[in-house]
């Protein structure tokens, strides 16, 4: 039994040390927003924030969150407000929609530490992310549009 | 997908014969089903109504008492729009408030829900969601509505004549009456339906050719917070987790196994041995992982594929050399070859590729005594019904279907075979339904699998006269054929799918000739977006700008002077010629190549602007045309031609699937190279108006960009491109 804080909670759970926390919180939580791409952080579909940094969930077993803080996509907003949520569904980003909880949460992080990336800065953060729908111009966009709305409201 | 099965056209799978019923369902719901007629003639099937009314999948509208209005989706949704497309083509003719539509995914039914573009067979492919849709939706739209209106007279007391729709209700303008639809379903749902209704006039429509603001895609917010459930996200009380330890050759199977240490692992259930290997039944994906893991299993590889990818293309290469079966022979291209003044060949070789969706395959099967459900994003639901019923032993009706959103597919999820979903089955027998399973395969599993596009080789003649004019054209198409040993196969063994946009190039010359080669190879094969077309466009698109380029003649020029009889192709070209600015200058360095081509009767063309950086191409902006007709969601017809940019792009870069001594070696992103956010160009779509029934958009914008970025390359350098990818 391991205790771990996901989404701002406290949680118990029963699982071998061992255990990628993708598993953890897919299968032993119950939060599936978080998604299976890869297996070998490669594809960033399972990308959660740990202490507000993002890592591949497929590849960080239990053992390595500790006291760190788990933030999974829908700990992102309570209501799907989060300015890249909104971004998001304005700019009309989601085809398939099965690698954005990671693309969310690897933008996400990008604007907790730039609050005006460039093209290079999301190139960067993103590389990490694939998207076999193509939605990477729409990402890149709304990227731009939800750091220009966290700013006005800043 | 469409070109190997008779075609049906759209009209005729509903208009003669429709059939239209209505129900007051319990709760006070008003439920208009549209059928056509099953694929063979037959009447259509008795409208059955759930008990709550609740859930009722034998129809294309619903509407509650609430006023919301309930698609069934008979398309999977796997990105490409369907969803939206076909809940705005509904929602106009029914005048819908879009903010009341939700959409939900139809079960299996070929009589309900048949494909007519595909020969009746419930199906999602062929970029057809729309086009075999289009007045059959309009109708299902428009008949409610006429109902509705129907019922607004009634209570009024008032001629129908006098009162209108708008969104979400009925208005009589003069005495400033309105009834909203929830209140109107119980009264309509009474009447006696309308035979034959009117359609909108296209300059009336409400959602259809608006823009996103006004008819957003429908899954954007639950694909925005991680509540879009996919067959990943399944989940029933008690089900395992299965993993499948699959041979490691095509055609090698279990000869033995020691499920020891397996078992040992907490966690895991069960081990069973089934058709397509060994399953690991586990309560959670990581301990049936770890399960399979210590699986002890021996294969029998006798008769196995031991050929690798050199070996196999070695053997198209002799093939090339031998002439093939016939497919198109205008005039005498070998004698007209023989007399050029100048005289070009060239051959171009396509590897195998991985679909490489993000959702790795998976499949959800709870089997009960007597009866079944699945959970699948299904692209063939009632084949894959069939297929599961077969193995259980029930009749296809006793098997429920589950549709839910799939994580891409791109022509995947669309196995002939049912493979993947097979293998849930064989499974869930295999324990004899003691729980609900999950199958998932890892990414490695679903690579390996194969179901590759297949591989290709086109050996091709060009002939020109004396003032650069084109003569004669010879190809040769080599390659394994994705319909033989299925149930589209033809009978003279000729598959249109392996020469689709090559045997039916439009490029006007006195002599063309086009044969194919079936190879035999035990690599299975599938489509992969826009099938035939992903080797035969670049294939020729590729040697007309070599042909431009020996007669010396601008490629935009050389191929108008061949299309005067094919105006909606020449109106693409020009148009996305005159958006990315053809002929004006461009930084040192940087070309630009242009490639038109028509896949799944929708026409585009694409402009790439492209530089080298360390010997790489690197793609910088695209501009694409696209004629698709009648345009329903411009908004989805542009997503999908930036996405099926992205996605020829990323195969024309980097995508090639290696085997090894018939060992799949590229199974995962670290060896299957995918586009990347860094490497996506800006793409600007340019749609062309049109008045004619909307066409497919999910494929046909996938064909171009490969050779578009190889004649740029020509441009840049002088050399062509003979071998894919790029890198």
């Amino acid at each position: 039994m391991a205790s771990i804080t996901i989404n701002g909670t406290a949680r118990e759970v029963a699982a071998d040390p061992s255990t990628p926390l993708l598993w953890v919180l897919r299968d032993v939580v119950g939060l599936t927003g978080t998604k299976f791409g890869c297996g070998i952080a490669q594809c960033g579909a399972c990308t959660v924030h740990l202490d507000g940094q993002p890592v591949r969930s497929c590849a960080t077993p239990l053992s390595a969150v500790g006291t760190k803080k788990v933030t999974t996509v829908e700990g992102l907003s309570p209501d799907s407000t989060h300015a890249l949520q909104q971004a998001w569904v304005e700019g009309q980003v989601p085809q398939c929609g099965y690698c954005q909880s990671g693309q969310l949460m690897s933008a996400a992080a990008l604007l907790d530490r730039n609050a005006n990336p460039s093209d290079a800065d999301i190139d960067a953060a993103m590389q990490g992310n694939i998207c076999r729908c193509g939605t990477y111009q729409r990402i890149r966009t709304a990227i731009h549009r939800a750091a220009e709305m966290k700013r006005a409201t800043a | 997908m469409k070109h190997f099965i008779t075609k049906r056209s759209e009209s005729s799978g509903v208009s003669r014969r429709d059939f239209v019923r209505v129900s007051l369902v319990l709760g006070g719901g008003l439920m208009v089903s549209v059928y056509g007629c099953g694929p063979n003639g037959e009447e259509p099937m008795v409208n059955a109504t759930t008990a709550d009314g609740a859930l009722a999948p034998n129809a294309f509208v619903r509407i509650d008492t609430s006023g919301n209005v309930v698609i069934t989706s008979k398309h999977l949704e796997m990105g490409q729009g369907s969803y939206t497309g076909l809940a705005t083509i509904v929602a106009d003719e029914l005048d819908a408030d879009w903010s009341k539509v939700t959409v939900e995914g139809a079960g299996a039914d070929d009589k309900k829900y048949g494909n007519a573009s595909i020969g009746g067979l419930q199906g999602t492919g062929g970029s057809s969601a729309i086009a075999n849709s289009w007045t059959q939706h309009r109708k299902a739209g428009a008949t409610a509505r006429a109902m509705l209106l129907a019922a607004a007279a009634d209570m009024w007391k008032l001629p129908v004549s006098e009162l209108s729709t708008e969104p979400g209700a009925v208005v009589h303008k003069a005495t400033n009456r309105r009834a909203t639809y929830g209140t109107l379903v119980t009264a309509a749902a009474a009447l006696k339906v309308p035979a034959d209704v009117p359609l909108k006039d296209p300059k009336d429509f409400r959602y259809i050719g608006k823009d996103k603001k006004t008819t957003p895609r429908v899954d954007a917010v639950a694909k925005s917070n991680g509540t879009a459930t996919f067959t990943q996200d399944v989940k029933l009380p008690g089900m395992l987790t299965a993993l499948v330890a699959h041979p490691p050759l095509y055609g090698a199977r279990v000869k033995s196994f020691d499920a020891t240490a397996a078992k040992a692992i907490p966690g895991v259930v069960d081990v069973v041995q089934i058709p397509t290997g060994v399953a690991v039944l586990a309560q959670h994906f990581w301990a049936a992982k770890l399960g399979r893991d210590a699986l002890q299993v021996v294969w029998d590889e006798t008769g196995a594929n031991t050929l690798g990818t050199t070996e196999i293309m070695a053997q198209f290469r002799a093939a090339a050399q031998k002439p093939g079966m016939g497919i198109r022979n205008d005039g005498n291209a070998e004698t007209a070859l023989a007399s050029a003044a100048t005289r070009l060949e060239a051959t171009y070789e396509f590897p195998y590729l991985a679909h490489a969706s993000m959702e790795p395959l998976n499949c959800v099967v709870d089997l009960k005594k007597d009866s079944a459900a699945i959970w699948n994003g299904n692209q063939f639901p009632t084949t894959d019904r069939a297929a599961v019923a077969k193995i259980f032993g029930f009749p296809a009706e006793q098997v429920t279907l589950n549709t839910v959103f799939a994580g891409g597919s791109f022509g995947r999820r669309a196995n002939p075979k049912s493979d993947y979903v097979v293998e849930a089955a064989t499974i869930a027998k295999a324990i004899a339904g003691r729980a609900p399973v999950k199958l998932v395969w890892t990414r490695e599993d679903d690579t390996a699998a194969g179901y590759f596009r297949p591989a290709f080789l086109h050996r091709l003649q060009g002939g020109l006269d004396a003032t650069g004019a084109p003569v004669a054209w010879w190809q040769r198409v080599v390659g394994q054929s994705i319909l033989e040993g299925t149930m589209f196969a033809s009978p003279d063994g000729k598959d249109s799918s392996s020469y689709e946009g090559a045997s039916d190039h439009p490029y006007e010359m006195p002599h063309v000739f086009v044969d194919v080669h079936n190879e035999k190879v035990n690599v299975p094969v599938q489509w992969w977006r826009s099938v035939g077309h992903t080797h035969t466009a670049f294939a020729v698109e590729m040697f007309v700008d070599e042909m431009a380029k020996a007669a010396g003649k601008d490629p935009l020029e050389f191929r108008r002077s061949m299309l005067g009889k094919d105006p909606r192709r020449l109106a693409v070209l020009n148009l996305a010629a005159e958006k990315a600015g053809w002929g004006s200058s461009l930084p040192a360095g940087r070309a630009r190549g242009i490639a038109v081509h028509k896949s799944f009767d929708t026409y585009v063309a694409e402009v790439a602007e492209v530089s080298l950086e360390n010997g790489v191409p690197r793609v910088h902006k695209v501009t694409c045309a696209v004629d698709c007709g009648i345009v329903v969601n411009p908004d989805v017809v542009t997503a999908q031609m930036e996405g099926a940019i992205a996605y020829g792009l990323s195969a024309a870069l980097f995508g090639k699937i290696d085997i090894d001594q018939g060992r799949v070696v590229s199974t995962n992103f670290d060896r299957y190279r995918v586009l990347r956010q860094r490497e996506m160009p800006v793409v600007e779509v340019h749609i062309m108006p049109s008045t004619v029934a909307p066409t497919g958009v999910g494929e046909p914008g996938t064909p171009p960009i490969g050779p578009a970025v190889a004649n740029a390359l020509l441009a840049l350098t002088g050399k062509p491109t003979r071998t894919l990818p790029f890198v």
